[in-house]
């Protein structure tokens, strides 16, 4: 087998099981009121953490360089998904709206 | 005749939503798929290693960085390292979601969990009520397949879409996140804290510390910290009660 397979099975394995442990393990309701109260938490706050600074640097990857056009895009996209989400529309067209707009500011500058 | 709560339990209506509710994700992954099949063929990976990698690792931050390491020739063994480090993250959110899953089956939910990214455990969470194996199906199946059939066209024909589309789409998974939250911060001052206290220290964070850890940090601390904050003040209120 070539190196590449092993490397592919090998991350394959490793990513798997941070999926897995938690969905198995914490089958039983035996966790405390707190730590439950947490994890309801957690996807609010991975939201905040997923979303910024990220959206701000699509492009370079990193806030140690990031650049105004980097972030003028991600204000501009993330504004417009932000509004039209605050209208309450599907999510799809929340998507398609910010992708439609990017379009023709790219036309643009 | 089916109550209005059978009706929405049926299989076929589970499965549906699933799928419609993982359109955005689908849309989203394009951009992302095509530009790891590129870049995986200038690495020089051939078509199965590229579209195997999608199937069995399924993790578009680790990929990208096995890409690179690859190119940098690192040994094997740093790189599962560091995709096991990358992916960390999902333990968090699998516990959560895990908490909601209502299902007994343990071959379901280990089915289940294969299915974990950033991006199907946000839809499936911030939906109402329980989550059924049967949607999380419906979910995978759009996500999985744009990812892994994106992944092998991106290889096979990775310039093909415009520069302008390509780059206007990688705004797409945003748009979704922001899609998805923005509803529940109308709703909640709760939401309003766990949300700001984590995109701040994900954005300290990241200066310092690579994107796996910061956002495993940030959401742990804003966690925890909202919610000593709200079990300190209760307890303060019962103790005034108390004392009166």
């Amino acid at each position: 087998m070539s190196n590449i397979l092993w490397i592919i099975i090998g991350m394959g394995v490793v990513t798997y099981l941070p999926r897995l442990l938690p969905m198995v393990v914490l089958k039983s309701k035996i966790i405390p009121p707190f730590v439950q109260a947490v994890l309801t938490n957690v996807p609010y706050a991975v939201l905040g953490a997923l979303i910024i600074p990220s959206v701000f640097i699509i492009h370079t990857g990193s806030l140690l360089h990031i650049t105004v056009n980097d972030f003028l895009f991600g204000l501009i996209g993330g504004g417009v998904a932000f509004i039209t989400a605050f209208l309450e529309w599907n999510i799809t067209w929340v998507v398609l709206s910010s992708i439609a707009v990017l379009v023709v500011y790219h036309l643009f500058v | 005749m089916l109550s209005y709560q059978e009706a929405d339990q049926k299989p076929t209506h589970l499965l549906n939503k699933g799928i419609k509710s993982g359109i955005p994700i689908a849309i989203g992954y394009v951009p992302i798929a095509l530009t790891f099949g590129l870049i995986a063929k200038t690495t020089g990976l051939n078509l199965a290693d590229t579209v195997g990698m999608s199937l069995f690792v399924y993790a578009g931050a680790a990929q990208f960085m096995a890409l690179q390491m690859l190119a940098a020739g690192t040994t094997g063994v740093e790189i599962v390292l560091a995709t096991f480090i990358i992916n960390i993250r999902h333990f968090l959110m699998t516990a959560s979601l895990s908490e909601r899953l209502h299902e007994k089956s343990l071959l379901k939910r280990a089915f289940v969990a294969y299915g974990i990214t950033d991006e199907t455990f946000s839809v499936a969470s911030l939906q109402k009520g329980e989550i059924k194996a049967l949607y999380m199906a419906g979910l995978l199946l759009m996500a999985y397949g744009s990812w892994v059939v994106f992944s092998g066209l991106g290889f096979l024909i990775g310039a093909a879409l415009p520069e302008v589309l390509k780059s206007s789409m990688s705004i797409a998974l945003y748009a979704m996140f922001i899609g998805l939250i923005v509803p529940s911060l109308k709703k909640q001052r709760k939401v309003i804290a766990l949300f700001s206290i984590a995109a701040v220290l994900s954005a300290l964070f990241s200066l310092w510390l690579s994107s796996g850890w910061s956002i495993v940090l940030a959401t742990v601390i804003s966690c925890v910290g909202v919610e000593a904050m709200i079990y300190r003040k209760s307890k303060s209120v019962v103790g005034e009660k108390h004392h009166e």
